[in-house]
């Protein structure tokens, strides 16, 4: 790490100094720091959870951080809300766009402020136009004041949102992922918008994940890694792959690696898998007691694969053969029949059903089986089968009889898993298997899966986090903006060769 | 997140929130009870009983019909046109037609089934919201029972044995006194098997499944559509029940009837500590908050309050009735 002293170059407009910043249980910033010189574009680089969007909410005033200072034009400032930060010149256009659908682009820009007459009653509509229509000119963009914003583009409506912080006369914009809904050509117009806002001497953060990008616009990066800030960088004359090694870092122990191997024969096999910009001709295929890695960084496409698979997203098009055999699936409901398992990333919000049981949550996918008479409910049955489920697979829990919602991350996740194991399913597709899950429980979750690799269920871990791709997967899918970039082997991949994969996306047009 | 230590006082406390519910609700049905006897003159009279009773077991029925679709995560607010027009295809079946008793009831019921089936379709495969689909089916009954019926009134006076249904007490000849209108016996009736649907059978159960968390279900494999329509259509078909017990009660169909009734019953649901917002309820509940609401109402109107105030403090009760379940559920 390099020490602090001011950097050489202008003086910063805006400087973030070791910022610190912890959740209930979690320390998502120690020793963040940024400075951002007016007229320059700053690419900030890091994993999954790395702490970017956590130091960009402190800029900008939705979080307060616990620690360090912030310092705008060598002034320390307090930024106690979005308000504030935007009468210091400090806007942020998020990857969600912020803006009102219904309303006009001028009616945008200038909600709750806007110009008035008739002793303030009414809004001079007029004066408003021309004003947005201004902002529009200096941008060189030919979008009109009257155009209604849900009819524009993503790409325009970015701009937008551009203009507005613009009317704000900001001074520092900070762009997360901005390119991430964009082709080639409106790449291009956004670029060329930046690179007109440098000149007149705006500071931008530019949060990105390709390094493409990076190298054509960016001047200086950033590079953080668990919440710190690890090194700032000239983009022009640094290589790629030593970005890469300081967003990776950590080394890891020897001992986190697959182990085993397929079993051979393949159960599953997916062939030219579309579903619109985020799953683009995705082929692959499983073999029986295999674990394969879906590695990728956020908004890679992985989860849409996993939930186009089990039917619970449409596909455009595709075809998936099961142990050989075409099949059409249309909803889960026939994905189940088929064996295939889909277990979210979100448990609680579709994983579990958290008002009902231990027991229901267990035997729900499995009811029909447990009826007399065709729909008598043989709830002896179904408790006792729900107590093996939870000493088999060591789910802490008072009784079957507990709501699911009071279990701990790890427990619901193990519920989860034994709501399918009784279904019979052999291939389970784990989507952030460890989400919110203790260091404690996380060890156990992977014994299972293993141990269920052994056994000769086919399965799928699909993870942000490298170290649990690496030690999990016996073969690695990495993905990016919905295409597979490349494949690797499991034992012999490293968190460097998956990084360098999952940011090589072809910018192509969507 | 919550912890395992934490799970076992959390466990009792939500054990004790159903009960406590339903503790509440029939405490203050007693409270109502004991309140009207002493300030109502007349109130404890037998003979008001039984209207109570009586007046009971048509909202009654038609809040067991409501809690269905609630516990499932929807609502329906056609209930109150869908009795009157299975009420009018049970008067076409009898008296215009002049079939025996057995296809009134069936027909009744299968037309309640038909339309509901149709509400429930509409939801899950169209993807109308329900509060729009079934305001919708509310006036396409009310609609089609005034044609019907020719906007008249259907009497069921050649099929004598249609007032057993509801208006007669079959009772009163095994125990003399003790005339009890065969309504109220139907009404538990069908509360007893729609308790036991909901809480003893696979339909029961997806219910719950559906209403706690209808994304979770689909994703485990449920038929989600299939148990939606299965759902609104038995809910329809208890309404043809509740209209069979109104048309008895009324010796006629009475096509202009009908609106207004959905509101009384979703109250009922309301009152017994169903969540509107699904996945939760019980039809004991429901039957508890169908007696507070007609003997309120009846309570009232004994004590000579003017009728136009009896509905403003309905409003109120429902109100109420959701801060206390508020208030219960921030409490566990």
């Amino acid at each position: 790490m390099r020490d602090d002293d001011t950097p050489p170059g202008p003086a910063p407009v805006v400087e973030l100094r070791a910022i610190e910043k912890s959740f209930p249980g979690v320390l998502a910033l120690r020793g963040a720091r940024l400075d951002l010189r007016p007229g320059e574009v700053h690419a900030l680089m890091g994993e999954n959870g790395a702490g970017k969007s956590t130091l960009m909410k402190i800029l900008t005033g939705v979080y307060q951080p616990d620690y360090g200072e912030i310092l705008v034009d060598g002034k320390h400032v307090k930024v106690t809300g979005p308000r504030d930060a935007q009468a210091l010149g400090i806007s942020i256009i998020h990857q969600e766009l912020h803006l009102m659908n219904h309303l006009t682009t001028a009616q945008n820009i200038f909600i709750s402020r806007e110009p008035r007459r008739g002793f303030g009653m009414l809004v001079d509509e007029a004066q408003m136009n021309a004003d947005a229509a201004a902002l529009f000119a200096r941008m060189k963009v030919d979008i009109k004041p009257t155009d209604v914003v849900g009819t524009l583009t993503v790409a325009r409506q970015q701009l937008v949102e551009i203009a507005k912080a613009l009317s704000y006369d900001a001074k520092v914009l900070v762009m997360d992922e901005p390119t991430s809904a964009l082709n080639d050509r409106e790449v291009d117009g956004l670029f060329g918008v930046i690179t007109d806002l440098k000149a007149r001497g705006v500071g931008v953060v530019y949060i990105t994940h390709k390094m493409d990008e990076v190298k054509r616009i960016a001047d200086r990066v950033t590079v953080m890694r668990d919440g710190q800030t690890i090194e700032t960088l000239d983009a022009s004359n640094t290589p790629i792959s030593k970005i890469i090694s300081l967003m990776v870092g950590r080394e890891l122990a020897d001992a986190t690696r697959a182990e085993g191997g397929p079993l051979g024969g393949e159960v599953l096999r997916v062939q030219g898998l579309n579903r619109g910009p985020q799953v683009r001709d995705v082929s692959f295929s499983l073999q029986k007691g295999e674990i394969l890695g879906f590695a990728g960084l956020m908004g890679a496409g992985r989860t849409e694969v996993a939930r186009a698979v089990f039917g619970a997203d449409l596909i455009d098009s595709g075809e998936v053969f099961i142990h050989g055999q075409k099949r059409v699936i249309s909803g889960p409901s026939d994905a189940v029949k088929y064996g295939l398992a889909y277990l979210s990333e979100d448990r609680k919000q579709f994983g579990l059903v958290t008002g009902m049981s231990v027991r229901d949550n267990i035997t729900m996918s499995s009811w029909q089986r447990f009826t007399k008479v065709g729909a008598l409910m043989r709830d002896g049955d179904l408790r006792r089968v729900a107590q093996d489920y939870v000493a088999k697979l060591k789910v802490k829990t008072p009784s079957v009889d507990q709501e699911t919602r009071l279990l701990s991350g790890g427990n619901q996740q193990k519920v989860v898993i034994a709501k399918w194991l009784l279904r019979d399913c052999d291939i389970l597709i784990f989507d952030e298997p460890t989400r919110g899950i203790d260091i404690g429980a996380k060890a156990e979750i992977y014994k299972l899966l293993q141990g269920l690799a052994e056994q000769g269920k086919a399965i799928i871990v699909i993870s942000s986090e490298l170290p649990e791709i690496l030690r999990l997967s016996h073969r690695i899918i990495v993905m990016c903006e919905g295409r597979i970039t490349g494949e690797l082997d499991g034992p012999t991949a490293t968190q460097e060769s998956i990084m360098s994969l999952a940011t090589r996306c072809q910018s192509t047009a969507a | 997140m919550s912890t395992t230590s934490t799970n076992t006082s959390a466990k009792s406390g939500f054990l004790s929130l159903a009960a406590l519910q339903k503790a509440v609700a029939f405490a203050v049905l007693l409270a109502l009870l004991a309140f009207f006897s002493i300030f109502a003159e007349n109130f404890a009279a037998w003979n008001n009983m039984v209207n109570i009773m009586q007046a009971t077991s048509i909202n009654g029925v038609l809040a067991v019909a409501c809690t269905f679709v609630i516990v499932s995560g929807g609502i329906d607010l056609a209930v109150g046109t869908m009795m009157t027009l299975t009420a009018v295809t049970a008067g076409l079946i009898l008296t215009n037609l002049g079939l025996p008793l057995f296809y009134g009831i069936a027909g009744a019921m299968a037309a309640g089934a038909v339309m509901g089936g149709t509400s429930g379709a509409i939801i899950a495969k169209l993807k109308v919201p329900p509060f729009i689909a079934t305001l919708g089916m509310m006036q396409i009954a009310r609609g089609l029972a005034l044609v019907f019926s020719e906007a008249k009134p259907i009497y069921f006076n050649d099929t004598p044995s249609f007032q057993l249904i509801s208006a007669q007490s079959s009772i009163t000849s095994l125990i003399p006194g003790l005339d009890i209108p065969n309504g109220v016996f139907v009404m538990f009736g069908v509360a007893l098997i729609a308790a036991y649907v909901l809480n003893r059978t696979i339909f029961g159960r997806y219910i719950f499944a559906l209403g706690s968390n209808e994304e979770a279900a689909r994703l485990s494999g449920l038929k989600v559509d299939f148990w939606k329509i299965t759902t609104y259509a038995t809910s329809g078909m208890i309404c043809g029940i509740a209209g069979l017990l109104i048309a008895s009660r009324l010796n006629s169909a009475q096509p202009a009837l009908g609106l207004g009734y959905e509101l009384d019953a979703i109250a009922a649901v309301v009152i017994g500590g169903t969540s509107l917002a699904g996945g939760r309820g019980t039809i004991l509940g429901t039957i508890i908050g169908a007696f507070i609401m007609s003997v309120l109402t009846n309570g009232l109107r004994v004590m000579g309050v003017l009728e136009e105030w009896k509905i403003v403090v309905t409003g109120i009760i429902i109100i109420v009735a959701v801060l206390v379940d508020l208030m219960l559920r921030k409490r566990m």
